[in-house]
């Protein structure tokens, strides 16, 4: 019973890296925009992040410099993109190669140092229930955000007038436009916001999952939350399902190998990315599904005027 | 069998090339400068031209782990010899295509003799060995060599085992972790030494292994750690590089060990001891050999009693009587009297691999392929 209690905990600890990313790549691709970046903008994010904890000391000023760090690099592709309306994938790509650089060249000074630990917290009379505090309520503060803020993105695009702008935006730029609404500024502003919370996912990895500075410390989770948003048919609630659901995965392969079930563990190792694999096509298997939830503009540059 | 040894890097082909290719006109730089200084004091005093050396890594140095480790090797090298030898490092090099490049630059740039510190630079490193017979290349952890190409290895599982009598003393629940990397004879005789140390002081200890496929992916590692920790154990041994199972174990108020290089200072609590390697030993023999014309091919595994291994910085924690029981151990592993792997050793299907009395010689060890008893579990690629 125990065990498994501490298997919920670490697939939610493990699963809130891809819930941050995921929940910003969603928000950018609400309004249109695909950044192929997300690996690279998680690690400057992850680099900004351990640097500021090493010289801080402080989790919050980290999560700061990452999401700076995120939001920066994100201006840099959307500008590239919207106002100068470059390929979005290919952009998106040479961020991702930009910043595993940069975060390589930069971070030699921090190869191999480490941040003291920063553990869960425990929430106050919850932390002490039989099962359900160890399982839920001891995890880092990072993991109840990523719940909030999957709640906040949901009530901002099905419930607020800006979503519903930003939506519009996705949609069909030429009637927002029409309309009067600034294109492309609120998608620079949704693009650099999800950079932020790519940066924050990234922070989070460098200085809380694995409070230590090694070269691509994200290890391809950028390209996870790209997919997961596609699985989540860019619904928020399924970003955050899904992002449990591999982060689940993941610690469950674990757990069996430890516990000496017979099965390869090249092949356990495989199991998160191909569960992820098959649910993508399950749902492609129905065109009407993607058609209704897929931002109609996504991808697509927009030219005022034309 | 061997599958890819040590830390591939495969993201990023194009951009690792790149860093490669800036890194090795780096190093030729380097080369250019000092070339007119032997000229202008040969009239002077006739001084021998440095003897180059170069080293092939496949992560950068840093602060711990592998590469740090034969690095520091390098460094020695200098300290020894001083201006008689020239050292050039190239860091990050992918196994593969890009390292056969690299190592044929370093031939050509008239290096002398070349180390290879990863097991997938072999088959490249044997390519260019056979275009230039004059350099001596030198290969770690390999199996294939050539008229001039050597191969050299340590006894990891030495300090393995040293780990495992501290492990087998400090668990309290009889449960010890492996984080592995790659299910290959090395990494087996690591975990079965790890757990024949521990057997050793407690014969109830058992072993969980949890296998993460890569060399460095701290999350992972540490994933995997906790998930070792979730299941009973409480003193952790891991064959990857970074220090993330170390911290994991701090994290959890439990206890693991240090690996490759002294990480002391990565976990103040959990530390138990590390199990190093000193590659520098070997490097100045092989470089000495070059400088006086003596080198030969070779196949050289060395251990604690070459000074090439060894279990370091035992914890305040651990009991004198396991201290002074470590150290029994060594010495015999110093004067050659005590081998890790002496019969019977059952596996954990209860078969004996190895007959009473009989100490294991270097063809057992290169074909271990299976856990001894009390490891729990199935070799993954072991049908």
């Amino acid at each position: 019973m125990n065990e498994i209690a501490l298997l919920i905990a670490a697939t939610l600890a493990s699963g809130t890296t891809l819930a941050m990313a995921g929940l910003g790549l969603l928000l950018n691709e609400k309004a249109g925009v695909l950044n192929l970046g997300a690996e690279g903008m998680m690690l400057v994010g992850a680099l900004a992040g351990f640097g500021a904890a090493y010289a801080s000391g402080n989790d919050w000023v980290a999560f700061a410099a990452g999401a700076a760090a995120g939001a920066v690099m994100a201006m840099v592709f959307g500008v590239l993109v919207i106002w100068l309306n470059t390929n979005q994938y290919a952009t998106g790509l040479a961020l991702t190669l930009f910043g595993g650089g940069l975060s390589a060249f930069v971070g030699v000074n921090f190869a191999g140092k480490t941040l003291s630990d920063r553990g869960g917290v425990g929430i106050p009379g919850l932390a002490d229930v039989p099962f359900f505090g160890p399982a839920l309520f001891r995890q880092h503060p990072m993991t109840y955000i990523a719940i909030a803020l999957m709640f906040a993105l949901g009530w901002f695009l099905y419930r607020s007038r800006s979503g519903l702008v930003l939506r519009g935006v996705g949609e069909s730029p030429e009637s927002a436009h029409a309309l009067g609404y600034r294109v492309r500024w609120i998608r620079l502003g949704a693009v650099m916001a999800g950079g932020a919370l790519c940066g924050i996912a990234g922070a989070y990895l460098s200085v809380v999952r694995a409070p230590l500075w090694v070269e691509g410390v994200t290890a391809g989770s950028g390209w996870i939350a790209l997919a997961l948003t596609t699985f989540a048919t860019w619904r928020p609630a399924r970003v955050l399902l899904g992002a449990y659901l591999f982060g689940g995965v993941t610690m469950l392969q674990f757990y069996l190998q430890g516990e000496g079930v017979e099965i390869a563990s090249q092949l356990l190792a495989m199991l998160p990315y191909l569960s992820t694999i098959v649910v993508l096509a399950l749902i492609s298997r129905n065109p009407t599904w993607i058609r209704i939830n897929m931002p109609a503009s996504l991808g697509r540059p927009f030219h005022p005027g034309s | 069998m061997f599958v890819e040894r040590k830390r591939a890097l495969m993201k990023a082909a194009a951009l690792s090339a790149l860093a490669v290719a800036a890194l090795a006109s780096c190093s030729k730089k380097e080369e250019a400068a000092p070339a007119p200084a032997p000229a202008a004091s040969a009239a002077a005093a006739p001084k021998p031209e440095p003897v180059k050396v170069a080293f092939v890594y496949i992560w950068t140095a840093g602060d711990a782990g592998w590469t740090f480790a034969h690095d520091l090797g390098r460094k020695e090298v200098e300290a020894e010899f001083g201006d008689k030898v020239k050292t050039t490092i190239v860091e990050k090099v992918p196994e593969g295509a890009d390292a056969e490049r690299v190592i044929r630059d370093l031939a050509a740039q008239g290096n002398k003799i070349i180390f290879a510190t990863s097991f997938g630079y072999m088959e490249p490193m044997l390519k260019v060995a056979a275009e230039f017979p004059d350099v001596k290349f030198e290969h770690a952890t390999g199996y294939k060599t050539s008229t001039n190409m050597g191969i050299y290895d340590s006894k990891f599982y030495e300090p393995a085992y040293m780990a495992g009598i501290v492990a087998g003393k400090m668990t309290k629940t009889n449960t010890l972790g492996f984080v592995g990397s790659f299910p290959i004879p090395e990494v087996l005789r690591n975990i079965n030494a790890f757990t024949l140390g521990a057997q050793s002081v407690n014969p109830k200890v058992k072993t969980k292994v949890v296998w993460v496929s890569t060399w460095s992916d701290p999350p992972k590692e540490g994933d995997a750690a906790q998930s070792l920790i979730n299941g009973g154990a409480d003193v952790l041994l891991q064959n990857t590089d970074s220090t993330a199972v170390l911290q994991t174990a701090e994290k959890n108020g439990k206890y693991a060990f240090g690996w490759d290089s002294d990480m002391s200072a990565f976990a103040a609590k959990a530390h138990l001891g590390s199990a190093v390697a000193n590659w520098g030993g070997y490097y100045k023999q092989a470089v000495k050999s070059v400088i006086d014309g003596t080198w030969k091919m070779d196949r050289t595994v060395w251990g604690v009693k070459e000074g090439m291994n060894d279990f370091i910085k035992p914890a305040d924690v651990v009991p004198a009587d396991i201290k002074a029981k470590v150290e029994e151990v060594k010495a015999g592993m110093k004067a050659g009297t005590f081998e890790v792997f002496t019969g019977p050793i059952l596996d954990n299907t209860g078969k004996e691999r190895l007959a009473k009395d009989t100490k294991a010689d270097q063809e057992w060890k290169d074909k271990v392929d299976f856990y001894v008893k009390g490891v729990e579990g199935k070799i993954p690629s072991a049908k």
